[in-house]
């Protein structure tokens, strides 16, 4: 339907604040998420990689409206659901699901696998062509189980057979997009690659769009075409793939694929050493929220919070002063400013407490 | 504690130790076997498996859910329920046997010649207590004659060690006012507080993030070069193994299947299983758009393991020499080159061309 | 029994171990329901089905206390006079008991103890099963909404739960009673029984409510977060479908536990409330009251006070035990 460049969901200035109490007086606000700005287009798969508190899982179950948006809109297939009721949803989540982390607590112990995948069209009111038993079958088989086991329980499976479960659950609709909340990350590395593998599959069959949710850099590398990195409820860093892991802009992405622990090299590798924690949200740096961190940082970081834009009229766009350029490992590493580094990292521990 | 004491006041009470040989391994284990009687039958977690760490060296363990690995370093440390587990084999740390010594023997063995990290360091930490008296509290367990101010004083140093600004401050600080890093490092001076030669950290910076891996990462290097202490590093991270280990033993169904130094074991792997998890795990390099190669099934129940050699079912080889895989538990042998072990009935050239033809050019295996 | 954490860490990692009880791929395998596997632990436990088999006995009893009393030849208000000697007290050894009534006779008026016990466990499980069962469904509606929907509704019935939760018991149940009876019936006019267990039941329920309200509410605030029901919501299911679908299901098992162990509960309020003199009246058979007459003869007929007080200990002390074992077959961890 939507041809062209329409994309099939448009965020603009997303952003969730929560209220807390913050110590004996006064209350804060938490701005998990704040300002977000991206485009899904149909079958596209958009990774959203940070660290824990960056706001990424927040971001994901705003976009299936399990939380409601404090702020910006949310656009599905032209529509603004941002602040849609549950009638309104109704014909829209039939094409917008999610896959939740923990293959354990996202299925009803006390439901049938059936009655677990079945699910959705039920609440919808959904009679499938062939009924709904032939449906579950069929999803079953779609996600590599024996499609005579929908009645069974979900005691009754591994991690990986549950994690195929939730997806089945996911597709039983015919989504054309989902959210998947770090699908694989609570799952045994050799179970790991299947559903990454079987996520790839029903991605390119049903052209299915994703918004990828993850901290592990190399799961997200190979699953999603674009990648946004976040940090602190913002994103610092979007763009093609092979853009960010191959040419990262942004000092924090770098840093962040540095700190991966690779098995193709032995021993500690030259990494970006980060200083301290992330801080908390809570109150979050001034200007630049990643600056406390950075080897990189000027007073203009504490001034000004640098807009997330293209650089050379890419498709890459970077929230920084004073972006990379060049190849991920080489350039600029903390080496240089090593002493800065240390500097600010003793203000960071005060930030993160 | 109120055990009798003759050791003078400030130094540590160490019994009578064998001397120990030069070039000896600091802990050694063989043969270990730990049984644990469960309502649905006998659990064997861990079944035959030995091991060596030298002081200064890193022995990295990496296994899958159920794959015996944290058995083990429990065993090591003596923290089993002993009515409800057996344990056969020897363990000895620093010369002294631990295997069928009485509680309070290996209990003072623990955190001072030997201690552990936890997976989760807001467990391991009392809430209720600040984390500058739970170390010093750590220390004065088996320093009793040593004074509060002093017992203070060291916490503080140890903090300050492991990283964490203005110790001195820190010290009367809660555990929920760290963050989980710092968590981390708290819990990690709290190890090193006695100056163990021994460290088991079990899957330490599974719960934390990259950034802060790396850090913790580093920070266990930089005191290891320090203390000179043996690292045991349990985890189920190829990756983290990489970084920090010497020596890799890889355990599947409480057996080991795979042991040599980290060159030998990931870079020219023996074992189906070391493959599959090759070139399962995605990587930051090489072909994004090529598919990762699974191992195909499930991680077995340790309370009905298949027969013979327990990973057959998910082996892709396994039909290569009839019925033997099913039949017969291989044993762990010299795999050709010195001090790389591997337990697998495929010949030795088989091997070889196999990863060779199938595994070496796929995923990270390369 | 106790367990260090690390062993817990341990076992874990022994637990998870895949499909543990992954069943055989053949034979058209049907799953077996949490439910299905709770009846199976039940079934291997002793306590559990010597209790159960116990409490069977009395509801069968109970439910067939008119055949029993056409077996018998006696019913409940029968007086036998005339086997009573001067004083009152009847006549043979250990309270007149005899091959015509097998746990003698009631000083005074000649009744007969065994069939009075029978229909007063009649009456104790009427009314213990019915507060049990208004409890259950009022706690259940009023902690499942709370815990659900939260807001201001959760606010207003926790705040009537405290409420109620202060108000002291027998000192409204001593007050209400007879104002409610004088309500209904002159000074002088005959209470039917009837109403007085009526009255009983109602003020069991009244106060009853609130322990089970507060247990559904936790649970149900526990299980709001959990992954699956988010999964529900996501796909648009209503407020139905969420209560009756998702979350009920899952918390079954402690309601049910807690549904065991109140009705025992009842028993014996229901026996203290006879004793002081609340709540049933003269003729309706009932544990309490028997009990409460008997005291007088503790002396001269101890028999009197020792057939109920065993009858009642055996009826308490079964569902308590029964109680207690199906915790542990719906919550196996509970019991490690």
């Amino acid at each position: 339907m939507s041809v062209g460049d329409e994309p099939l969901l448009r965020v603009r200035g997303l952003g969730k604040h929560f209220p807390v109490r913050s110590g004996p007086r006064g209350r804060g606000l938490v701005r998990a998420v704040d300002g977000l700005d991206f485009d899904v287009r149909a079958g596209e798969t958009l990774g959203l990689v940070g660290e824990s508190g960056c706001g990424k899982t927040t971001t994901g179950r705003m976009l299936v409206r399990l939380l409601e948006p404090t702020a910006g809109s949310i656009e599905f297939a032209g529509r603004d659901i941002t602040h849609a009721g549950r009638r309104e949803l109704r014909p829209l989540r039939q094409d917008l699901q999610i896959i939740f982390q923990d293959p354990y607590a996202s299925l009803n112990p006390r439901h049938t696998v059936g009655r677990i995948i079945a699910m959705p069209l039920l609440v919808n009111g959904i009679d499938p062509p062939g009924g709904v038993k032939a449906r579950v079958r069929e999803l079953l088989e779609l996600v590599g189980l024996n499609p005579e086991h929908y009645n069974r329980y979900p005691h009754e499976f591994s991690g990986g057979q549950r994690q195929r479960i939730g997806i089945a659950r996911a597709l039983a609709l015919r989504p054309k997009l989902i959210v998947a909340d770090e699908p694989v990350s609570a799952l045994d590395v050799s179970i790991q690659a299947q559903v990454v593998n079987l996520l790839r599959d029903l991605q390119r069959d049903l052209g299915l769009a994703f918004v990828f949710i993850a901290h592990d850099l190399a799961v997200v590398r190979h699953f999603c075409q674009r990648v946004a990195v976040m940090y602190l409820g913002r994103i610092v860093e979007i763009g093609d793939r092979d853009d960010i892991y191959e040419r990262p802009q942004h000092p924090y992405t770098r840093a962040l694929l540095s700190a991966v622990p690779d098995v193709t090299t032995l021993g500690p590798a030259g990494r970006i050493r980060l200083a301290g924690d992330v801080p908390t949200p809570l109150n979050p740096p001034s200007g630049c929220r990643f600056r406390t961190r950075c080897w990189k940082a000027r007073d203009i970081c504490a001034a000004e919070e640098p807009p997330l834009v293209p650089r050379d009229g890419g498709n890459q766009a970077t929230a920084c002063h004073f972006p990379e350029s060049g190849p991920a490992g080489a350039g600029s590493g903390p080496a240089g400013a090593a002493p800065a580094a240390a500097g600010t990292g003793a203000s960071v521990e005060e930030v993160s407490r | 504690m109120d055990r009798p004491e003759s050791a003078p006041s400030g130094e540590p009470d160490r019994p009578a130790v064998p001397e120990q040989r030069a070039g000896d391994p600091y802990l050694r284990v063989s043969d270990l076997r730990v049984r644990f009687d469960t309502a649905d039958g006998v659990v064997r977690a861990v079944d035959g498996v030995s091991f060596a760490v030298e002081r200064g060296r890193t022995l990295g363990i990496v296994g899958e859910s159920g794959s015996g690995k944290s058995v083990t370093s429990l065993a090591v440390l003596g923290l089993h329920d002993p009515k409800r587990t057996t344990i056969t084999g020897e363990i000895s740390v620093g010369g002294r046997q631990l295997v069928g010594q009485p509680d309070e023997e290996v209990r003072r063995l623990r955190g001072r010649d030997m201690a552990m990290i936890f997976q989760d360091p807001l467990s391991a930490l009392h809430p209720y207590y600040t984390v500058g008296r739970q170390i010093a509290e750590a220390y004065r367990v088996h320093h009793p004659r040593v004074s509060r101010r002093e017992a203070r004083r060291r916490a503080v140093d140890m903090l300050g060690r492991v990283g964490i600004p203005q110790p001195g401050r820190r010290f009367d600080q809660y555990p929920h006012e760290f963050s989980g890093g710092m968590r981390q490092r708290v819990v990690i001076a709290m190890a090193l507080v006695n100056d163990p030669d021994l460290l088991i950290a079990d899957e330490p910076t599974t719960a934390l993030d990259v950034t802060v891996q790396a850090q913790i990462l580093d920070l266990l290097a930089d005191l290891q070069a320090e203390f000179h202490s043996a690292i045991i590093m349990i985890t189920h991270d190829l990756g983290v193994v990489s970084q920090v280990a010497d020596e890799v033993l890889v355990m599947y169904g409480g057996r080991a299947v795979e042991h040599g130094s980290v060159e030998q074991v990931l870079r020219r792997p023996q074992h189906p299983y070391t493959w599959g998890l090759l070139s399962s795990v995605p990587s930051l390099h090489g072909d994004a758009d090529a598919d990762l190669v699974p191992i195909r099934g499930n991680p077995p129940s340790l309370i009905n393991l298949p027969a013979g050699c327990a990973f057959h079912p998910r082996c892709r080889y396994a039909d290569r020499n009839g019925d033997r895989s099913r039949a017969q538990v291989p044993e762990l042998r010299p795999a050709g080159a010195p001090g790389h072990l591997v337990a697998c009935h495929l010949s030795a050239d088989d091997r070889t061309r196999l990863y060779a033809e199938d595994i070496a050019h796929v995923g990270v295996a390369r | 029994m106790s367990m260090s954490p690390v062993e817990g860490v341990a076992l874990a990692e022994v637990e998870s171990g895949g499909d543990a009880d992954a069943p055989k791929e053949e034979k058209g395998f049907v799953g077996r329901s949490p439910g299905q596997l709770a009846w199976l632990r039940l079934r291997g436990d002793r306590t559990a089905m010597v209790s159960g088999a116990l409490l069977v006995f009395f509801v069968l009893v109970a439910l067939s206390a008119p055949l029993i009393e056409l077996l018998y030849g006696i019913g409940p208000s029968d007086q036998f006079q005339h086997k009573l000697d001067r004083f009152g007290m009847p006549l043979g050894y250990a309270g007149g008991v005899s091959g015509d009534h097998f746990f003698g006779l009631e000083p005074g008026l000649g009744r007969d103890i065994f069939i009075r016990l029978v229909y007063g466990l009649r009456t104790s499980l009427l009314i213990a099963f019915a507060a049990a069962v208004i409890t259950a469904v009022l706690g259940i509606a009023l902690g499942a909404l709370a815990g659900y929907l939260g807001g201001w509704l959760d606010a207003v019935i926790n705040w009537v739960t405290d409420l109620v939760l202060a108000m002291p018991f027998l000192i409204i149940a001593l007050a209400l009673t007879p104002t409610l009876t004088l309500r209904f019936y002159g000074e002088r006019d005959a209470v039917s029984p009837a109403f007085g267990v009526g009255v009983l039941i109602a003020v069991f329920a009244i106060f009853g409510w609130t322990s089970t309200a507060r247990l559904v509410r936790g649970q149900v605030i526990a299980l709001r977060e959990r992954e699956f029901v988010e999964a529900a919501k996501a796909s648009g299911a209503g407020l139905g479908h969420m209560l009756f679908r998702q979350l009920l299901p899952n918390i079954w098992a402690p309601i049910l536990v807690s549904f065991s162990l109140a009705v025992p509960q009842f028993i014996t309020s229901e026996a203290a409330l006879s004793f002081i003199g609340v709540g049933l009246t003269e003729e309706t058979p009932s544990f309490g009251r028997m009990i409460y007459q008997s005291l007088v003869y503790l002396q001269t007929d101890p028999a009197f006070v020792f057939f109920p007080g065993v009858a009642i200990f055996a009826l308490v002390f079964a569902f308590n035990l029964f109680g207690d074992a199906l915790r542990d077959a719906l919550d196996p961890k509970s019991s490690r």
